[in-house]
């Protein structure tokens, strides 16, 4: 289906998007919608409307699976760097799955450690209270291979790349496993530590070129001549 | 120290820069230039050179957190190499004061609703200073703010308003403003028609008072399309490549 | 650095909803209407030390100003003029909200708005301040002292300081043989020569209303203010957006009515209370 697709500035008046409370990229000023953000506004044929902010803020949600950096613990929790304007908590019991703390390990901390990370889902988040994580769900826990790279939340959209086309072409150059968290962690599993080194560079050089266009093919072709280089 | 001139306006109506009396000076604009925040813009009028950028929102020091929004944290600073003699880098009596009004300029354009208990910082730093420095720092904030993604009501610039030789001129250079008769900052949000800042040093009559208000809004006008241009074009880009949408 | 306010005192939501729906009536809580100022009192000369002083009283709100005249010496970019200090002092004894320590931004913001209509419009004669060109000057110092803050410093303090540099008396010279220049009497009779006279009106705007000179109440509940400074021809000779609203354009220029209008108020009432200290001095 064909679009008309363009940018718009915050203040410029968007038709045919009704803001929502949860999502602060339009409002209601008096009788018109403006933007807040810089976004793509996509009007399609059928006169449906779209709005996608191009750069900002991840906001934790309620069952998004992230990642983040232990930064240290209280008496029953671990406090996490989830790339947002809020940290996140994690208690010992639930990283445990336990009903009390006395069901835990004497020495829970010693098991999740500052600086390591976890992949986690947000049980609960509502701006009064700091989000609240939970590992107790299928591929959740610590990440205990493999390494973690952390982009700009807003550029995991690009990472991922249209209909997953950036994220499909990493995978088959290098052969890795990767798993992209919406607020911008990325997971990367390989099979040796130098194909970890070459997709780590290549997310990079997607992160801080973004903005320019035949990056799929560049990075097609970097990983390939790096691999040749490498002897990988 | 620079000498005052004996006209501002010569005969054929031009200024001491050779400028219109509602003529701004060349202005530029670029987004996005420090990596390390989450949004950065340096602007320039002429030779005053003032670079935005902005950090956060991150969780406020519990002193100072607001339960039902966002503090806004604003530092307005010159840099020593900023002015004709060195300037001490300990913040003066005058910036504590420009940092509380570009402060209170910027609190009803964002959106702080959306983030209590969290602080965003806007630091602005004077690179060079010819005139019109806390109008130059509001516009540069404008762009930061947008390119950091932080919902903003709508973008918003600044000028400075002069009076020389009892003629009403925009954008005054720094000889303007040091001998001029009247120096008025104004900083605007156009597109909702909202005055943020203004103030005055020296004397103007009240009809005088009013147009300076109009010649402001005028040129801030013009100077928020340059802003809405320079953000588009840094943005379409990526908006080409449709690699973009969810 | 300056950051929003975190120790703002909570108004009740009910109580800006009632005084909207008393300015709808066209009154506010104290019985004023719009655009008349509290009752002003003034009390200059109540320090012995200083040069010029004066209690300024503007409904409660108390600002006692002190005018010290010192040697010193000129600005080298000014060197045939004499010297302005401005100071404020928002104390702790004058509100729970004022707390101890160097001047906050709050004083500092008005301490400048008060030197910068006072300097600009050459208030005070300053070439009639200095003493040996490029070398020797009088420096004013004004210190402004809150005593009560129960809302609208900006006018009370820019009354206190007309009114005491009205009554300031400048020190004494003497010349001794070296040549050497010493202050012979701290005060003389001569006064200090000003050009003209100033008053600040401070406006709130609260929803879709311009008062004039709010009170503590007002200025909490208010959306944001406006201080503009008027000479007696009318001229606007300072101005300042203080505080985190806007303004639309129609709201300024209504603003700029108001304020003027309010301003010959206050140039009445600071012309009688400066008859009144003379009748009763």
């Amino acid at each position: 289906m064909s679009s008309n697709k363009r940018i718009v500035v915050p203040g410029e008046v968007i038709e045919g998007i009704t803001p929502s409370v949860q999502e602060f990229y339009a409002f209601n000023y008096g009788d018109t919608t403006r933007a807040s953000m810089i976004g793509v506004l996509d009007i399609k044929q059928d006169g449906q409307t779209s709005f996608s902010p191009i750069n900002g803020i991840y906001m934790p949600r309620e069952g998004d699976v992230v990642i983040g950096l232990v930064t240290s613990h209280g008496v029953s929790n671990w406090f996490l760097d989830i790339n947002s304007p809020y940290q996140a908590i994690l208690s010992v019991q639930d990283f445990f799955g336990v009903r009390q703390n006395s069901q835990a390990p004497e020495d829970p901390f010693r098991y999740l450690q500052i600086g390591e990370f976890v992949k986690a889902k947000i049980a609960a988040f509502d701006r009064i209270r700091n989000p609240l994580l939970t590992v107790q769900d299928k591929g959740l826990g610590k990440i205990v291979e493999g390494s973690v790279i952390i982009i700009h939340p807003t550029k995991v959209a690009r990472v991922i790349g249209r209909k997953g086309s950036m994220i499909e072409t990493l995978k088959t150059t290098t052969g890795c496993e990767y798993f992209v968290a919406v607020n911008g962690a990325i997971h990367i599993k390989c099979d040796n530590k130098d194909l970890e080194t070459i997709a780590e560079t290549a997310i990079e050089t997607i992160e801080s070129q973004a903005h320019t266009s035949g990056l799929t093919e560049r990075i097609k072709k970097f990983i390939e001549e790096e691999r040749k280089i490498r002897g990988v | 120290m620079m000498a005052r001139p004996e006209k501002f306006i010569d005969e054929s109506g031009r200024r001491v820069d050779g400028r219109l009396p509602n003529e701004l000076r060349p202005i530029k604009m670029q987004v996005g230039l420090l990596k390390n925040a989450n949004g950065s813009a340096l602007v320039e009028y002429g030779l005053t050179k003032v670079i935005a950028a902005i950090y956060g929102p991150r969780e406020s020091q519990k002193s100072v957190s607001l339960p039902d929004r966002a503090s806004l944290r604003v530092r307005y600073h010159m840099a020593p190499f900023s002015t004709e003699e060195r300037k001490n880098p300990v913040p003066t009596r005058r910036e504590i004061e420009l940092s509380k009004v570009l402060r209170e300029s910027l609190e009803p354009i964002v959106m702080t609703n959306y983030f209590p208990r969290t602080t965003i910082d806007v630091f602005v730093e004077v690179l060079q200073s010819d005139g019109g420095t806390r109008t130059v720092a509001a516009t540069a904030a404008s762009l930061a703010l947008a390119d950091a993604g932080i919902p903003i009501k709508a973008l918003f610039g600044g000028v400075a308003v002069g009076k020389v030789d009892g003629v009403l001129v925009v954008d005054i250079n720094e000889v303007e403003d040091m001998y001029g008769d009247a120096d008025m900052p104004i900083v605007a949000a156009p597109d909702l028609n909202l005055v943020t800042l203004y103030q005055l040093n020296g004397v103007l009559s009240k009809d005088e008072f009013q147009e300076a208000f109009d010649i402001a809004m005028n040129a801030i006008t013009g100077i928020v399309n340059m802003e809405k241009e320079t953000l588009k074009s840094s943005y379409q880009v990526e908006n080409k490549e449709g690699d973009l949408e969810k | 650095m300056s950051i929003t306010p975190y120790r703002v005192p909570v108004v009740p939501k009910i109580k800006r909803d009632n005084y909207i729906k008393l300015y709808e009536k066209g009154f506010r809580t104290d019985e004023r209407d719009f655009y008349t100022p509290r009752k002003i009192s003034i009390k200059t000369n109540v320090l012995e030390k200083a040069n010029g002083s004066s209690l300024v009283k503007l409904g409660n709100t108390t600002i006692l100003a002190g005018i010290k005249i010192e040697l010193g010496q000129p600005y080298p970019d000014t060197p045939s003029e004499g010297v302005l200090q401005v100071h404020a002092e928002l104390s702790p004894l004058a509100s729970s909200f004022f707390e101890p320590g160097p001047p906050d931004e709050n004083s500092i913001e008005l301490s400048r708005v008060i030197d910068r209509s006072l300097r600009d419009p050459r208030v005070i004669d300053f070439n009639s301040l200095i003493i040996n060109p490029g070398n020797k000057a009088w420096v004013i110092w004004i210190d402004l002292y809150a005593l009560n803050y129960d809302g609208n410093l900006f006018d009370a303090s820019m009354l206190a300081t007309m009114s005491a540099l009205y009554t300031t008396r400048m020190p004494e010279l003497e010349e001794l043989e070296t040549g050497e220049i010493k202050i012979k009497n701290k005060v003389s009779n001569r006064p200090i020569k000003i050009n003209k006279r100033i008053v600040s009106v401070t406006t709130a705007k609260i929803g879709k209303y311009i008062i004039v000179d709010p009170n503590l109440d007002e200025e909490i509940i208010s959306d944001t203010r406006s201080v503009l400074v008027f000479d007696e021809e009318g001229n606007i000779v300072g101005a300042q957006k203080t505080g985190m609203g806007s303004y639309t354009m129609e709201e300024i220029n209504n603003t700029i009515e108001i304020s003027s209008k309010a301003s010959q108020v206050y140039f009445k009432l600071l012309e009688e209370a400066l008859e009144n200290e003379k009748l009763e001095r």
